[in-house]
């Protein structure tokens, strides 16, 4: 298999970043250090390029309908210039990725534009392109992955660097709002979003204009390994890992974004979760940190006190701002109240650890 | 990027260094290794009085992206253990070869050392 690169690579390792494989991307992991990457998402602003994500764009008479049916979110709640973070499920309502749906601003070539994780652009594409087939739809869908690079401005002074090299009024856009504007002269949609718990924007421009923008926004550049540590610390998904239809088959519900579902929307999966949430969960997604020493890490498995099997961790990590020892993990609704004591087993070896409400930071 | 080779020192093809100084073997992991590792936030160490055999894993290093085993370079008896690390694991990445050291032994064979790399070997091998 071919990596595919962003197309800041180059600028990326002339900067020495170290380069890792990531859903099939060969991406930035660190520039300098996580930890120093982390604290200055915390305390001032860090730019990701976030590339790898994919975009789709769908439109058309029935655009709506088709994207209605295929995301648990209600897409006709968005107005242009809004979007909203929902799941996308299969017929049993488990989750096949994430996703942010964006109806874009009037006057926009497409009505809506989504942004499915790393390597899912091709499978999902192809998903809205064969339920609309399937439903007899009139819509256009199109894998803009490779004409659009994506940079994500985050961080408390995150508006105030972005309003230096842009005319767009900040200030007036609330939380998932997008809007098209210049970026360092780049012509760019900018949303307020993003995957760090911050204040922040995401910035798509055309993939060839991405080291204009990139340089432009000048702070800490951040790599992958600070992109994990700050989500895990908010308790956000890693598609793929937190929930996978192979390896973690998960519903919304069980992985603690109930909040994403319409169930008064048409959507592919719907009836699987409507009967879930009145049956109710047995498994959730809840954090866990450890109060021995040790790093909690992906599959390590969780016990109760007395040795019995309860599940594994999902996603684990020591987290930078906290410095405590942090993970998600699914486990019977039994184990969810926070403060109850369980067993993570590292190398062998129980270590104490108790269950933790999420996000870990404030 | 150049990193730290000590010329006094031997090395371990898995990254470990050995200072040897009257009998007693002083053990870390290299320069390199720390970088390779990023942020490191947990070590685990033996206790005082075991005995290693050249090659076993005697503790394991974790940074927050990845796990890594540590390999004793020599065979000895554990007579000392670095515990400033148990608080402060970042003194890994910071001073490798001084206050990052993990643990001392007392040589069981200094024959053994003959098997390890000099620097200049070392140096090869991470270039």
């Amino acid at each position: 298999m071919t990596l595919r690169s962003p197309p800041l690579a180059g600028v990326h390792e002339a900067a020495g970043a170290k380069m890792t494989d990531f859903g099939g991307w060969e991406m930035p992991v660190e520039f300098a250090s996580i930890r120093e990457e982390h604290a200055a998402v915390r305390s001032s602003v860090g730019k990701f390029d976030v590339s790898h994500m994919g975009e789709i764009t769908v439109d058309g008479p029935d655009a709506e309908r088709l994207t209605q049916r295929l995301t648990t979110n209600d897409v006709a709640a968005l107005d242009p210039g809004e979007a909203q973070y929902a799941a996308i499920t299969n017929d049993d309502g488990v989750m096949l990725d994430d996703t942010v749906v964006y109806r874009l601003p009037e006057g926009e070539a497409d009505e809506f534009l989504f942004v499915p994780n790393a390597g899912h652009d091709e499978e999902m594409a192809e998903r809205w392109a064969s339920h609309r087939e399937a439903w007899d739809l009139d819509a256009t869908v199109t894998n803009c992955t490779t004409e659009y690079a994506m940079v994500a401005l985050q961080g408390p002074d995150a508006p105030g660097l972005l309003a230096e090299v842009t005319d767009l009024s900040l200030t007036r856009m609330d939380r998932f709002d997008v809007e098209r504007g210049a970026v360092a002269g780049v012509d760019s949609l900018v949303a307020r979003t993003g995957y760090t718990g911050e204040r922040g924007f995401e910035i798509l421009c055309p993939w060839d204009e991405a080291e204009a923008v990139w340089s432009a926004l000048e702070c800490q550049p951040c790599g992958l390994g600070a992109r994990d540590t700050l989500r895990l610390e908010m308790g956000f998904l890693l598609s793929g890992q937190d929930f996978d239809p192979e390896d973690e088959p998960r519903t919304p519900y069980e992985a603690g974004i109930g909040w994403t579902v319409d169930l008064g929307t048409e959507f592919v999966g719907r009836d699987a979760l409507e009967q879930q949430d009145a049956e109710g969960v047995a498994e959730k997604l809840v954090g866990v940190e450890l109060v021995d020493r040790g790093v909690p890490r992906h599959g390590y498995e969780v016990t109760s006190p007395d040795g019995e099997s309860l599940g594994h961790v999902t996603s684990g990590t020591m987290s930078p701002t906290l410095g405590d020892a942090i993970a998600l993990a699914y486990l019977p609704t039994e184990y969810r109240d926070p403060g109850t004591s369980v067993r993570v087993i590292v190398r062998g070896e129980p270590k104490k650890a108790r269950t933790r409400a999420t996000p870990f930071i404030d | 990027m150049s990193f730290d080779v000590p010329e006094d020192l031997r090395y371990l093809e898995s990254h470990e260094w050995v200072r040897v100084d009257d009998g007693t073997a002083r053990v870390g992991i290299t320069d390199f290794a720390q970088d390779e590792l990023g942020d490191v936030v947990f070590v685990e160490l033996p206790d005082e009085g075991e005995e290693l055999t050249a090659g076993d894993e005697f503790g394991v290093v974790e940074s927050i992206k990845a796990v890594s085993d540590v390999y004793a370079p020599v065979s000895g008896t554990v007579t000392g253990v670095n515990e400033a690390l148990f608080d402060d694991p970042e003194l890994v990445n910071e001073d490798p070869f001084g206050e990052g050291w993990m643990v001392e032994l007392e040589l069981a064979d200094e024959d053994e050392l003959d098997a390890l790399l000099s620097p200049d070997a070392y140096r090869d091998q991470i270039a």
